[in-house]
């Protein structure tokens, strides 16, 4: 990894769609070399996916958050990758870390309805063998995800010629 | 009914409209336009600059400052300086703080100059030199750069223009709107004759942090010109802060004292509140605007190999946000091209014309826009170019 993979990764997580010829272009490299740079990373995983932000509330769809604390009994060996291998297997869990502070893990959840949710919870998460306590907070209105606000569509004020 | 036509002064009557008001027009009225006829960054100011300025609204901070600028802000600009250049100002008699680069070359010219002085002005440059000399009571006197020279001024191009008149050389450089940029080594043959022929230079480094190859040398700090060297800067392009309207002029107290008298009567201050949050900009500021110096840069290779590929001749630009290709090779003049282009590709760009001379035959095109956009702009110019001369205009990337 050097500064030339840097300026690539950071160039796809502002926008995944410009094309290696573009990059190329921008770092006025070679366009088969920045897919070389690319396909490496993909396989080793630097560059885990392409993805895209939506936003779900304004594309009509009811999508409930929450976002869980839980308290765990770290296990000896293995610590908490073990009970937290368990929780993010769950397709309806989309993401877990571990965290410092007043508890060990923290989940995001999303589901269709609030019941869905709160269901999850009891059922699976907190049966979980080792796990202590769960406090579960719903996400009430999202302002802004992976550094984008939701609702800033800042127009071009420029004017459209100037000297 | 009042005569207004005959109560004008000549000298402002003679002031011809700058050609980018005629284009404006034109543009405003159409719609799908891809704009590369902006000269402002396309950023908007940082959110910690524009919440430092929030701040002091809250606080009250509404009233005039002293003429030359809050003191605060002139020990910054003068550290900055320093920092950068190693040129140290004495914040309390060798700053002004001005309402933008734009007031700092109309003050410094009316200063300097007494009627039917001589003002050596290298072009293509930005449109206000000429006329601000003009109305100053100056002379002005155009240097043509040549594309050939990468449009860079010569120290012979210059020397051949002096006369016993001949009171101040204009620089500006990074330059609008070539992107040319000045390499110590050719500033220091400049600075020889500026010397030797006792002269003025005002040098206008708004695009200073704009430098993508080496590194920009600020004229005050070539040996013995920081005396003779009225320095213009500002925070609209480095910090994205166009319309805040913020400058600063640096150099010899003699002269910046008598600028500021001038202000004092015409401006009294610099706007507080822009004042403060350009003090938030150079103390906080460097990280992200060296973000948009990078993102400028990339654009500026996108923007070169995307002319190259669809056949505009370019010289490469170093500095500043523009690109300057040249259309000769098509048989039109700027101001044509720039209106046929407008008209049948829905592109916008300036017609080189406007920044005096050898301007001609070329377009600026500023890439201070998005990578759709330009990418966008890129593949309206390269079919446009082909519907010009069908069969000549095959790609030769």
């Amino acid at each position: 990894m050097d500064k030339t993979d840097r300026e690539i990764l950071e160039i796809l997580q502002n926008n995944s769609r410009l094309n290696p010829g573009q990059i190329a272009a921008m770092l006025g490299m070679d366009q088969a070399d920045i897919e070389h740079r690319i396909n490496e990373m993909e396989e080793m995983r630097v560059i885990v996916k392409y993805h895209t932000l939506v936003n779900w509330e304004k594309a009509g769809e009811e999508v409930v958050s929450a976002l869980i604390e839980v308290k765990v009994a770290p296990q000896r060996g293995a610590g908490f990758d073990n009970l937290a291998e368990r929780i993010y297997r769950f397709p309806e869990v989309k993401a877990v870390y571990l965290m410092s502070g007043a508890y060990d893990i923290s989940v995001l959840i999303e589901g269709k309805t609030m019941k869905e949710v709160a269901f999850f919870v009891s059922t699976k998460l907190a049966t979980i063998e080792n796990v202590q306590s769960t406090a579960t907070h719903f996400v009430l209105k999202k302002y802004k995800q992976e550094g984008v606000i939701f609702e800033d569509k800042e127009d071009d004020r420029r004017l459209v010629i100037s000297p | 009914m009042i005569k207004w036509n005959e109560k004008l002064s000549p000298e402002v009557k003679n002031i011809p409209w700058s050609g980018i008001r005629r284009f404006f027009d034109l543009v405003s009225e159409m719609k799908g336009v891809v704009s590369l006829g902006v000269g402002e960054p396309d950023f908007v100011t940082p959110w910690h600059v524009r919440e430092a300025c929030i701040y002091s609204l809250e606080k009250g901070y509404t009233m005039y400052t002293s003429n030359w600028g809050t003191l605060e802000l002139r020990e910054e600009i003068a550290r900055n300086l320093f920092n950068t250049y190693q040129v140290s100002y004495d914040p309390r008699e060798e700053v002004l703080v001005t309402v933008g680069v734009s007031e700092g070359m109309d003050l410094a010219l009316r200063t300097v100059l007494a009627k039917g002085d001589e003002v050596l002005i290298p072009e293509p440059c930005y449109v206000s030199y000429s006329p601000c000399t003009a109305l100053a009571g100056g002379v002005p006197v155009p240097i043509a750069t040549e594309a050939a020279n990468d449009f860079r001024v010569t120290a012979a191009q210059i020397e051949a223009q002096i006369t016993p008149r001949t009171k101040a050389l204009i620089l500006s450089y990074p330059n609008n709107p070539t992107g040319a940029i000045m390499p110590r080594e050719e500033l220091m043959e400049i600075a020889k004759l500026v010397k030797k022929h006792d002269l003025v230079v005002i040098s206008d480094e708004i695009y200073d942090k704009l430098t993508y190859e080496g590194e920009h040398t600020c004229f005050a700090s070539l040996p013995a010109m920081k005396n003779r060297t009225i320095l213009l800067n500002g925070f609209s392009k480095a910090y994205a802060m166009t319309g805040w309207r913020l400058g600063y002029a640096c150099g010899h107290p003699e002269v910046i004292s008598h600028m500021t008298k001038i202000h004092q009567y015409t401006m009294l201050c610099a706007p507080v509140t822009a004042q403060m949050a350009a003090l938030e900009a150079l103390q906080n500021g460097t990280e992200e605007m060296l973000k948009m110096v990078m993102e400028y840069d990339r654009r500026r290779r996108l923007v070169l190999k995307g002319f190259k590929e669809i056949g505009l001749p370019c010289f490469e630009p170093k500095g500043a946000f523009y690109a300057f290709p040249s259309i000769k090779h098509t048989g039109l003049s700027s101001e044509v091209f720039a209106e046929r282009l407008l008209t049948e590709a829905k592109v916008a760009v300036v017609p080189g014309n406007v920044f005096g001379m050898n301007g001609e035959g070329h377009i600026r095109c500023s890439y201070a826009a998005s990578v759709e956009n330009l990418t966008e702009a890129i593949e309206r110019i390269g079919k446009f170019l082909k519907t010009l001369a069908p069969g000549q205009q095959e790609a030769c990337g």
